[in-house]
């Protein structure tokens, strides 16, 4: 998420100063977004250089308020209804550094396997431990450290499926060199 | 350190002989202190039911030895076994195993009642331990009257009936949907902080994480994969 659209949603909720945006992010996020209040205010600048906030004055202790306009809610409403694209967003580091172990001679798929399971099943056992305490907490929360578990279990399944794959293929089989490598070969074809 | 509920040294398992030899576990070392929880987790056919089954007096390992509660196992004789099995150790298997001619306390109350305890006494326990599991007031159901996690529930709460000191829990969860297994883990969390102490085999990462230790059955042998830190206070303590 952009704090674009966190800033937006607050707005359309209701006008707010600054600070009070930043706080109320945190709050409504579970605090999955945490930001200083610099960040708030560039931003909304920049909302309202694009017409999507105005100014709403100064509350009661003389702090400017900000107010969504029109163009801002529909800008609100279609981040909210498009889906996110996962296959854009997946550059993922794990991913990555496994890909590359397992193609670059010296390093071991495996290890990365193995220090990555252990960190991720340390992060699952402190959220486990979060979740069973804290049956009360706020609904924002929860459901965040929910999407927060279901990732690094996922993440440990995914783990678990590569080592399985890697002992099934021989080692030969997992160099596999680009053909524009060779120019040669290339104009042959 | 006090002495652990469940100590294993150089346990190995042989299966077959010649050609056909597999060793199923080779050299485990392994502790469960009091108030301990461990999960073991690993592939189908790691070996991980053959530990548990021998952490539990159930098998016999081809090397090494086991202690339940300062007991080595190797020493006792059937009877002193038995009792281990029947006294000391709770067991929640895959299947059920119910009696289908029992009521569901009475499936519950049956250890304690071979056990000597007196009826009445067994059956008081039973309905506590399946309220524990979310059944109270279904205890004169058979098992063909519930449901397949009914059932199942009914078996985790006659493995954790009484006062046992090694709780031993294979895939206990199975046939439950995801918020009854969370109960029934806490419930084996509640049972350790109490001062027993639960060794469980899962494939779910998720189940495992309540643990207090997590260990990986491979190719036999065993790996420590992580050890639950002190009780974070928020999301923002994990990511510090």
């Amino acid at each position: 998420m952009g704090i674009k659209e966190g800033l937006l949603a607050l707005l359309a909720d209701g006008p707010r100063h600054g600070y009070q945006l930043k706080l109320d992010l945190e709050a409504a996020t579970g605090d999955a977004v945490t930001i200083n209040v610099g960040q708030v205010y560039t931003t909304l600048q920049r909302l309202e250089r694009d017409g999507l906030v105005e100014d709403g004055g100064n509350d009661v202790e003389g702090r400017a308020v900000y107010r969504i306009t029109q163009p801002g809610i529909s800008s609100l409403r279609d981040w909210v209804s498009r889906p996110e694209d996962l296959a854009a967003a997946g550059r993922d580091e794990i991913s990555i550094k496994v890909l590359l172990a397992l193609f670059t001679p010296g390093l071991d798929p495996r290890q990365v396997i193995e220090t990555q399971r252990r960190a991720t099943m340390g992060l699952l056992q402190d959220f486990t431990q979060l979740r069973a305490q804290d049956n009360d907490a706020d609904l924002a929360w929860q459901l965040h450290l929910d999407r927060l578990m279901y990732s690094a279990e996922a993440e440990l399944k995914w783990l678990d499926r590569v080592e399985e794959r890697l002992e099934r293929i021989k080692p030969v089989a997992r160099v596999r060199k680009t053909r524009a490598e060779d120019p040669k070969e290339e104009k042959v074809r | 350190m006090s002495e652990p509920i469940l100590k294993m040294r150089r346990v190995g398992k042989t299966h077959g002989r010649g050609a056909q030899r597999v060793d199923a576990l080779v050299d485990i070392d392994l502790d469960v202190a009091s108030g301990e929880f461990v999960a073991i987790t690993g592939r189908s056919g790691s070996g991980k039911t053959t530990l548990l089954n021998i952490a539990g007096a159930l098998d016999e390992p081809t090397t090494g030895n086991v202690w339940v509660e300062g007991n080595d196992l190797g020493d006792l004789s059937n009877n002193d076994l038995a009792r281990i099995r029947r006294v000391s150790v709770g067991y929640v298997f895959q299947q059920f195993n119910l009696l289908p001619a029992l009521t569901g306390s009475e499936n519950v109350a049956l250890p304690l009642e071979l056990d000597g305890l007196e009826v009445r006494e067994a059956r008081a326990y039973a309905n506590l331990a399946l309220e524990e599991v979310g059944l109270g007031g279904m205890g004169d159901r058979y098992p063909d009257q519930l449901s397949g996690g009914e059932q199942q529930r009914v078996a985790i709460a006659r493995g954790l009936v009484g006062p046992r000191t090694l709780l031993l829990a294979d895939e206990p969860t199975g046939a439950l949907d995801e918020a009854t297994g969370e109960s029934i883990l806490k419930l084996l969390r509640d049972r350790c902080e109490l001062g027993a102490s639960a060794l469980m085999v899962t494939h779910e990462p998720a189940f495992a994480a309540w643990a207090d230790r997590v260990v990986r059955l491979r190719d036999g042998q065993i790996e420590e994969i992580s050890v639950r830190s002190t009780v974070p206070s928020s999301t923002a303590d994990i990511y510090s």
